[in-house]
């Protein structure tokens, strides 16, 4: 610590490369908490869903709709507390380029079954009593500027024609798996309107006991195994986990550059620690000459080292974390809950710590072991 | 007077290790920067492959991919006496009023998960109708029975699908009877099948499309007219080969944002290491850039020839990253299609103007990294500096 004023000093010499070399650390931290909490992320959100529900699919594909009548035989099925059911409508908004998603769904079992979507009291209220009504995410509101009691129209493409909902309610989920750019509206004002078709695109089945819950999901099937529509039933976390594989390799593409990453940074870290070094080839005589230790001059220079990935360490994943939470960055929808965990901010640590010592530990032997009479023959 | 380049050359040569790093530094950044742009090149090649300029994709009217769209028969019949509608060798009209669906099929290395794969039931004009479309291995499937054909990008990444093989998809076992290529489009992630035999199976008595060959190819706007127009139909006409095109979607915009974002982030730090290891080139060099100077060298010979350095290590780590990209190119990698929730499978494609780019992008950074060091040197103070 006696010597911090000394290191900062020689730091303070070149004040253009230190400023630099900084910088760039900063960058690669910045860059590697990014590509990290893209995988945490989806990996947070594969793991979501409470081992208390299950959803059920039509066995032939997830865009194959089920009978709305399967949903009483579930319900009669034991250790089934409850059931509902959603659809995906698929609408876009204004110039048909907007894009978010929108379900429909039995409302009151729905709610009831996701207590994750909170929203006050009145507002649920409205929503449940009014047909046409929807309640949206916060998001949308941020994007959209819609305001409670205003009327929205999309237009289908599923569903073909305008649709006109008038918004009763803004939720805020708990678990960002959820999703806060959803639109939610009632399936029976969707089933109304194509003619009671009586069809749903997945049930959502609330048990009692999660320990039976493969037991459940092989009752469900077997009971449609040969009905005229299979069905496919899993937990909800089975299901969002075979979202997340719909990505594809993401885990790996983002794995390989951030080691591009942080290894071109650690090339331009080590080379400016070397230049430091090496123009002070003399100095480090001297310093020997006037009876600094070996030791302190190899601790001397790796802290150099140290403070410049310290440094930079601290700003990357610092601005890191503020800038996500400022802008609220959800990944165009795909990363809801995007935030940088502290096991990456502990990595990046880490990262930072390896820089220092793969950059400082040669120029720092070096300096250590200088011989002084052939060193000091430089000095002028 | 210039500079000869042998001086920069034989100076960058007296500092190796230093130069190495810059250059190395600068060379990942180039590897990242051709590797993310070859995945969005290989996506966007592999949609805009699928469809042809003279082919009319008709959907119902709003939806905007084929999963959500479904048409009728009598639409079809509608269709296919239309005058724009070309006539194949045989005199039918080409027209394939097409099944469009997707089937879970289990990844083979983790079979809890599932990919949605594109099962299309076709008439037999689709194989005159998608002109790229070549059987490869077996027989094209027989009207009347349950016979598949699967594209080429399909094969060893799911199981039972070798020709004779039977899948089993929608209750049904299906007898894999050929292998087609599709000129490394996005029906090469596809499993064609007779629509007559997919419809029942499905969704019961509707065709989801209808893809015909234009008599006229120039005729297009005109087609779309008249068939938009028609009272008798609510349907979209789309020019085939946009349509697929549009599909890159939100998925190609993600991708350009992540190549430029993360590349530009490298970008900067790359720069800062050329910056630093210039100015020890020049501040090492203060006596010799004197002497430059004293034997009447311009000052704007000096600035020049530190540029043309920095570009030339800079230049050197472009040759070498993309090298490093280059064992990627054809590498086959899926991701969905969020356009239409289906898998698609596609190869990487590092082209020779992407190359080109790298390398380009790699020389701009060695500039801007070399402007201030370089500035430096031509405004030394000679006399000064003679004395350093």
């Amino acid at each position: 610590m006696r010597y911090l004023p000394l290191v900062l000093a020689n730091l303070g010499r070149h004040k253009i490369r230190t400023i630099l070399t900084i910088a760039s650390v900063t960058l690669a931290l910045f860059l590697f908490a990014s590509l990290r909490t893209v995988v945490t992320t989806l990996h947070a959100n594969s793991q979501f869903g409470s081992a208390r529900r299950l959803v059920t699919l039509n066995a032939t594909g997830l865009v194959f709709p089920l009978p709305m009548a399967y949903a009483n035989k579930i319900r009669a099925l034991p250790g089934v507390e409850s059931v509902s059911w959603a659809n995906w409508f698929g609408g876009r908004y204004g110039d048909g380029k907007q894009f978010f998603a929108q379900f429909a769904v039995d409302a009151e079992s729905y709610l009831a079954m996701y207590p994750e979507i909170t929203m006050p009291e009145d507002q649920k209220q409205a929503f449940l009593h009014e047909r046409s009504a929807a309640i949206i995410g916060r998001r949308l509101v941020d994007r959209y500027g819609w305001r409670v009691g205003q009327d929205v129209t999309l237009q289908g493409t599923i569903f073909p024609g305008d649709w006109t909902f008038t918004i009763r309610g803004v939720y805020t989920p708990t678990a960002p798996a959820i999703g806060d750019d959803a639109l939610i509206f009632h399936h029976e004002y969707l089933d109304e309107r194509i003619g009671h078709a009586g069809i749903a695109g997945w049930f959502i089945v609330q048990i009692s006991d999660p320990a039976a819950a493969a037991a459940i999901a092989k009752t469900i099937d077997d009971q449609f195994r040969n009905s005229s529509v299979g069905t496919k039933t899993g937990t909800e976390q089975a299901f969002q986990a075979g979202f997340a594989t719909m990505l594809g390799n993401v885990s790996l593409l983002m794995g390989t550059i951030g080691t591009a990453v942080v290894f071109a940074i650690l090339l331009v870290t080590a080379n400016a620690m070397m230049m430091s070094a090496r123009e002070r080839t003399g100095e480090v005589a001297v310093m020997k000459t006037i009876g600094f230790s070996n030791r302190t001059l190899f601790g001397l220079v790796l802290s150099e080292a140290g403070v410049i990935a310290g440094a930079g360490a601290l700003l990357g994943l610092g601005i890191a974390k503020a800038f996500y939470r400022a802008i609220n960055f959800n990944g165009f929808g795909f990363l809801p809950g995007f935030d940088i965990t502290t096991g990456t901010l502990v990595m990046g640590g880490g990262i930072a710590l390896l820089l220092m010592l793969a950059s400082g530990l040669v120029p720092a032997a070096r300096a250590a072991r200088l011989p002084i009479v052939q060193a000091l023959r430089r000095v002028e | 007077m210039k500079i000869p380049l042998i001086y920069n050359a034989r100076s960058v040569l007296q500092r190796p290790l230093s130069t190495a790093f810059t250059a190395l530094g600068i060379a990942l950044v180039v590897a990242v920067f051709i590797g993310m742009l070859a995945l969005g090149n290989g996506l966007r090649a592999a949609l805009a492959r699928t469809g042809s300029d003279r082919n009319v994709l008709v959907l119902r009217r709003g939806a905007d991919s084929e999963l959500a769209s479904g048409i009728a028969r009598d639409a079809v019949s509608i269709l296919s006496a239309s005058p724009h509608v070309a006539i194949g060798p045989d005199g039918r009209p080409l027209v394939s009023p097409e099944v469009y669906v997707l089937v879970p099929l289990p990844h083979p290395s983790d079979t809890t998960t599932v990919a949605n794969v594109v099962a299309r039931g076709v008439s037999d004009q689709a194989w005159v109708v998608r002109a790229n479309v070549r059987v490869i291995a077996g027989e094209r499937p027989r009207s009347g029975r349950s016979e598949i054909c699967v594209g080429q990008k399909l094969i060893g990444r799911f199981a039972h699908l070798g020709v004779g093989e039977t899948l089993r998809f929608a209750g049904r076992d299906w007898t894999v009877v050929c292998h087609f290529s599709a000129g490394g489009s996005a029906f090469e992630s596809e499993i064609w099948g007779e629509n007559e035999q997919f419809m029942p199976v499905f969704r019961g008595e509707v065709f989801q499309s209808v893809t015909f060959r234009l008599r006229d190819p120039a005729a297009f706007d005109e087609a779309k007219r008249t068939i938009e127009g028609d009272q008798r139909l609510t349907v979209d006409a789309h020019r085939e080969s946009e349509f697929y095109a549009n599909q890159v979607g939100i998925l190609g915009i993600m991708l350009k944002v992540l190549a430029f974002g993360i590349t530009s982030i490298m970008a900067v730090g790359a720069i800062f290491g050329a910056v630093n290891t210039m100015y020890a080139a020049v501040s090492s060099r203060t006596p010799e850039i004197a002497v430059l100077l004293t034997l009447g060298f311009h000052p704007r010979s000096v600035l020049t020839s530190f540029l043309v350095e920095s570009a030339l290590i800079a230049g050197v780590g472009g040759v070498v990253g993309a090298l490093l990209a280059l064992p990627i190119n054809g590498m086959v990698t899926s991701t969905t299609n969020w356009s239409s929730f289906s898998d698609i499978a596609f190869s990487f494609r590092v082209t020779p103007l992407l190359i080109v780019s790298g390398i380009g992008f790699a020389i701009v950074m060695g500039v801007l990294g070399g402007f201030f060091p370089a500035r430096r040197a031509a405004k030394l103070p000679v006399v000064q500096a003679l004395r350093a």
